[in-house]
């Protein structure tokens, strides 16, 4: 299927109230990010989106695909599904091993040269992760950040679908700044449910949510992009500090502080 | 009047998926009516009678399988949503026995299968799957979108003709479909017959007669209303 855009139709909130947000597109290429407290509805709006909802969810919410309804009762070979969503779960409940998972998850994708794409699918997913992902391994064994770093590695490398959702990213541990980094490489619709500040100041615009509802788009401008280089910084600091705790090291204050004052110049 | 035969494995959904089936139907002012089989214990009957204020009824099988117990009393039900002045017949059975299955010709036959139960599901449940006419797939919000392709992939494997429909039924996502394809089924004809073949065996039903109704079989038989009788030498 040829993407070229995706329209958001704004439904109701928990209170039934129409959303203030009423209509967003997403263009090939985009990046946005759907940010807002725990459990205003993040995880609703991705699943409307992934479903293709018209006006058949509790939020009443309608996506088109080039301006048109996906009929309702319309179920997508998997291999055409343009969207491929990651969700917010850490855990498999497939009772198959890792490398028979995937290969019949790319026979469902259509793929051609399946030995490949498994391994290429492994090399991405051990990018993120701390300890290695082996083959033989039944699927419920593997851990959280292990589970989120197999699901985007599948749906970027096997799913190889124009749009990507991902449903917080940032939890599990994996290695955030290093998935961003590969996902750049894939010229996509992306979008992003977060908390993180670093990923909602990099997007084209984020929804904010509250109590289920679409509240407001913002446009990140150029103070804004200008504010996120700072925040970078910050950033990159805490996880250099997480990397030495994993590994074992003692941090001492004077390192911090020095850190912290580079950041000044 | 329309028949539909739901069946699963015990906690698949059925219930919240029928649920969801009922509202939608009321709202097209249909009138359902509602039957439960169970082996030994079932509520379901008070709790949608209760909700919706529609005719519903519950059948203890005992030591029948369920479906068994559905070839055995399948004509008596039907009688009783007619006198009901029902348009609409669903009937839920727990299915417990892997060989047979319950469905029926002319009605449509739904299997209802939970997303979380493991990718080897769908080879192990036979022609409860094989024979139905539509296969939902429940609890798609507890399982990865990887995981449920592979699921899908499994179901189809098993029963290549089959039409999917993957639902949450907790919120009622993926049952419009299925209502439309209720919607568009066979109305019942009588004498009614049991879909493929039952497994060997020695009893009347095991041995492959297919007719409904005890008027029809031999051995330990019972009425609707719980009441085991024996016909035979
Ligand atoms: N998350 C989630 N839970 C579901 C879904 N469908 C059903 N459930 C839950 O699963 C449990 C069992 O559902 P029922 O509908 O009672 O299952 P059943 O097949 O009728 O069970 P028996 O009649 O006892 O065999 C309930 O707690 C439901 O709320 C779904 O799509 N998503
Ligand atoms: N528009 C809506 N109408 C009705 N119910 C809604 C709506 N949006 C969300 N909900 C309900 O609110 C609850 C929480 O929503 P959701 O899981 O999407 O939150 P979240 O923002 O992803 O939370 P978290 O940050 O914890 O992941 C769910 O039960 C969902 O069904
Ligand atoms: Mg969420
Ligand atoms: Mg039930
Ligand atoms: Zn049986």
């Amino acid at each position: 299927m040829d993407i070229r855009k995706i329209t958001v139709f704004g439904g109701i909130g928990k209170n039934g109230e129409p959303e203030n947000v009423e209509r967003f597109d997403l263009k090939m290429g985009d990046i946005i990010s759907i940010v807002g407290p725990t459990g205003c509805g993040k995880t609703t709006l991705i699943n409307d989106i992934e479903l293709f909802a018209n006006c058949n969810t509790p939020s009443k919410r309608k996506v088109l695909i080039n301006d048109e309804t996906i009929p309702e009762d319309f179920s997508f070979d998997p291999k055409e599904h343009p969207i491929a969503l990651i969700s917010q779960y850490t855990n498999f409940l497939s009772d198959l091993p890792v490398g028979e998972f995937l290969k019949i998850h790319a026979t469902v994708r259509g793929a051609e040269n399946i030995e490949q794409i498994i391994a290429e699918t492994l090399e991405f997913a051990n990018q993120l992760t701390g300890e290695a992902i082996i083959r033989n391994t039944a699927m419920t064994e593997l851990s959280g950040g292990q589970t989120r770093s197999l699901l985007i590695a599948d749906a970027v490398i096997i799913g190889n679908s124009p749009i990507i959702l991902l449903d917080e990213i940032e939890n599990a541990g994996i290695n955030r700044t290093k998935a961003l980094e590969l996902l750049k490489n894939y010229k996509k619709i992306f979008v992003f449910v977060t908390h993180d500040p670093r990923i909602a100041l990099l997007s084209d615009f984020r929804i904010v949510m509250k109590s289920g509802s679409m509240q407001k788009l913002i446009r990140t401008n150029q103070e804004e992009t200008l504010a996120a280089g700072e925040l970078k910084k910050i950033d990159d600091i805490v996880l250099h500090f997480r990397g030495l705790i994993r590994a074992g090291e003692e941090i001492s204050e004077l390192v911090l502080r020095e850190s912290i004052q580079s950041l000044a110049k | 009047m329309k028949l539909v035969i739901f069946a699963g494995p015990p906690t698949c959904g059925k219930t919240t998926v029928i649920r969801q089936v009922i509202r939608r139907m009321l709202k097209k002012e249909y009138k359902p009516s509602f039957v439960k089989i169970d082996v030994l214990y079932a509520d379901e009957d008070e709790t949608i009678n209760k909700e919706f204020g529609i005719p519903t009824k519950k059948i203890y099988s005992g030591e029948l399988c369920p479906d068994h117990c559905n070839v055995v009393v399948l004509d008596e039900i039907v009688d009783w949503a007619r006198n009901q002045g029902s348009d609409y017949l669903f009937v839920e059975t727990a299915g417990l026995c892997l060989r047979c299955s319950p469905y029926i010709e002319n009605s449509l036959g739904v299997v209802v299968l939970e997303s979380t139960s493991g990718m080897n599901l769908p080879r192990k449940i036979g022609p409860m799957l094989t024979l139905a006419d539509i296969a939902v797939i429940t609890k798609i919000d507890l399982i990865s979108q990887a995981e449920r392709e592979v699921f899908r992939y499994r179901v189809i494997e098993a029963a290549k003709e089959i039409r999917i429909v993957e639902s949450n039924a907790l919120y009622g996502i993926g049952i419009d479909p299925i209502v439309k394809q209720i919607e568009k089924s066979n109305e019942i004809e009588e004498p009614m017959f049991l879909r493929g073949n039952p497994p060997v065996g020695t009893c009347t039903i095991c041995a492959g007669k297919k007719e409904i109704g005890a008027k029809n079989h031999f051995g330990v038989l019972r009425t609707m209303e719980q009441e085991l009788f024996y016909v035979g030498e």
